[in-house]
């Protein structure tokens, strides 16, 4: 079960951050999870947002180069030892995670993880097998 | 005799042009009869070297391109048989194929001659004792400085370049008190010097003759004043002969060039009409002493202009401006040659990178410094890091081994790079001029 993400490429600038921001909200998209990889000179930004189609080509539009790829995202148990399970699981089946990020909500009884996989279908099939609970996108936007 | 080495620096300007037009027809004749290139060169343009009655005739002849001897490489533009060559230097090509340049023993000669014509313009005798710190090898640098100076009768050190503190060590013991090299490369010396504590004012350097890539006035002010010497000027291409095809005086209004074995032209690039004196256009040279591989009115793409009136130091020798500009968009940088287009090839070469780029060329000290900005495209946007960073790595190294410089590759945004409607801004040149 595949959820879609947006990746966006942006300058180590000040103010590209805050211009995808402002694009997004006057798009009317609501952003559901985030996350920020940086270089020295550039950085990527990953969300997840209630209307992937709409945010890609405002984005576009105003020449940001972004792309929509597939994650997995799976329900964490909200204690101690509650990420160490699910790594262990993917560590026993020698999956690879390309990067991870969290989304956590501090009422919420299952934070939940944002994966990307370099295998994606095998990642999903030993988190099942380890009886771990696998989101679908419609699942994350009640 | 050491002094009629530089009789011609002061001839009569009649007597020099009789000379030139004799040393022109010889080798226009030269060039017709040994070299195929050049026969049909003439015959397409309609011309015969006798067609040249007086010198401005030669604005008749066909030009010579360097993408004539890329052409004819290695030695398509050979006058004589490879076995009265004794020398063959060859300088850094643009596409990977360096230029050739073939010399007889007479041509060595001639060579040695200019350079130490240039060497006494700067007040060097043969009592001198000269640091030659080109580099030595293919490049002509080196060897054209080695020569000249010891054909004046000087004690020279045939350092090389590199080594730095065994430079100054030089300097200090040995007496040094001339120098040859790269104007960037002695500010590196100057500042080496600082860091060390050892004051070049106080050490015998008198006189440095610095060329190989385009200088300021700013850094000839910087060099002597911070090293107390005199900074000479020393230009040339080794097309034509190597350094020594010009240099100037005491009097800086410009460099002499040694024209009664050279002949200079100013044209207009875009037409090749020939200006007139005090215009500004494009460099010509016709070499008419040599006899290796002469070359008809070579383009240089150097913009400059030609000064005839007579000089403070009594030279009738004719002055060119020092050359601040190219007529194309070749780069020189660390004294590598690179064309813009160049970089295009290897982003084309690197799957999926847009050609939207701009070179931004800067100096923080004495170094030039090429950063590459290249436009991301959706397509080679990678969600992974590792990938993009792969990606700069990749298009790096590409351009390390297609021109060996080391240039710094920052991807940015789509829309970063200014378009333009006509020819693209591909360079920022932000070095001073």
């Amino acid at each position: 079960m595949k959820v879609r993400q947006l990746s966006i490429f942006l300058e180590n600038k000040v103010g590209r951050l805050a211009g995808v921001a402002k694009i997004l909200g006057e798009a009317g998209v609501n952003i559901r999870a985030l996350s920020v990889a940086d270089t020295n000179d550039f950085g990527i930004l990953r969300l997840i947002v209630d209307d992937i189609e709409s945010a890609e080509k405002n984005l576009r539009e105003h020449n940001v180069v972004c792309r929509i790829n597939n994650v997995t995202v799976v329900a964490v148990d909200n204690r101690p030892g509650g990420l160490a399970r699910v790594l262990a699981v993917l560590n026993a089946s020698d999956v690879n995670v390309e990067y991870m990020y969290a989304v956590a909500e501090p009422n919420s009884e299952r934070p939940l993880m944002v994966f990307r996989f370099s295998e994606g279908e095998r990642a999903v099939a030993a988190l099942q097998a380890g009886g771990l609970d696998i989101l679908a996108e419609k699942q994350l936007f009640g | 005799m050491i002094s009629d080495l530089y009789l011609n620096d002061f001839v009569d300007r009649k007597a020099l042009e009789a000379l030139q037009l004799q040393r022109m027809q010889e080798t226009l004749e030269r060039v017709y009869q040994n070299v195929s290139f050049y026969r049909e060169s003439f015959q397409r343009a309609g011309v015969k070297p006798s067609d040249l009655k007086k010198l401005s005739d030669l604005a008749k002849f066909p030009f010579t391109m360097k993408t004539d001897l890329r052409d004819h490489y290695p030695y398509g533009l050979l006058a004589v048989p490879m076995k009265d060559v004794v020398r063959i230097h060859a300088s850094s090509g643009t596409t990977g194929k360096p230029t050739v340049v073939c010399y007889t023993r007479n041509d060595l000669e001639l060579w040695a001659e200019t350079v130490s014509r240039v060497f006494s313009m700067g007040g060097v005798t043969e009592q001198d004792i000269v640091l030659v710190s080109y580099g030595y090898g293919l490049f002509t640098g080196g060897l054209g400085a080695h020569y000249g100076a010891e054909r004046l009768g000087c004690s020279v050190l045939p350092m090389g370049g590199g080594a730095t503190e065994k430079q100054l060590l030089l300097i200090k013991d040995f007496g040094v008190t001339v120098i040859c090299c790269t104007p960037s490369f002695f500010i590196h010396i100057m500042e080496k010097a600082e860091k060390t504590g050892f004051d070049l004012k106080k050490a015998n350097l008198r006189v440095g003759f610095f060329g190989a890539e385009p200088w300021t006035d700013e850094m000839r002010q910087r060099i002597e004043s911070g090293a107390g010497i005199v900074a000479r000027d020393i230009f040339g291409l080794s097309e034509i002969i190597g350094p020594g095809v010009s240099s100037d005086c005491q009097c800086c209004a410009g460099l002499h060039v040694f024209e009664d074995h050279y002949y200079p032209e100013i044209i207009d690039p875009d037409t090749g009409e020939v200006k007139a004196p005090g215009e500004e256009g494009e460099l010509v040279f016709t070499t008419i002493s040599k006899t290796g591989m002469p070359l008809i009115r070579y383009r240089t793409r150097d913009i400059s202009r030609l000064w005839y009136d007579k000089c403070g130091c009594g030279r009738t020798l004719v002055r060119m401006d020092k050359v601040k500009r190219r007529s194309d968009d070749m780069l020189i940088i660390r004294g590598v040659n690179l064309f813009p287009s160049q970089i295009e090839s290897v982003l084309l070469s690197v799957k999926g990178t847009e050609p939207h780029y701009q070179l931004v060329v800067t100096r923080e000290k004495a170094m030039d410094d090429l950063e590459i900005r290249v436009e991301v495209s959706p397509l080679v946007f990678s969600d992974e890091i590792r990938a993009l960073e792969a990606l700069r790595t990749e298009i790096q190294s590409k351009i390390k081994q297609l021109i060996g410089l080391s240039a710094k590759v920052t991807l940015v945004e789509p829309g970063q790079i200014e378009r333009s409607t006509g020819k693209a801004k591909r360079v920022l040149d932000l070095r001073k001029k």
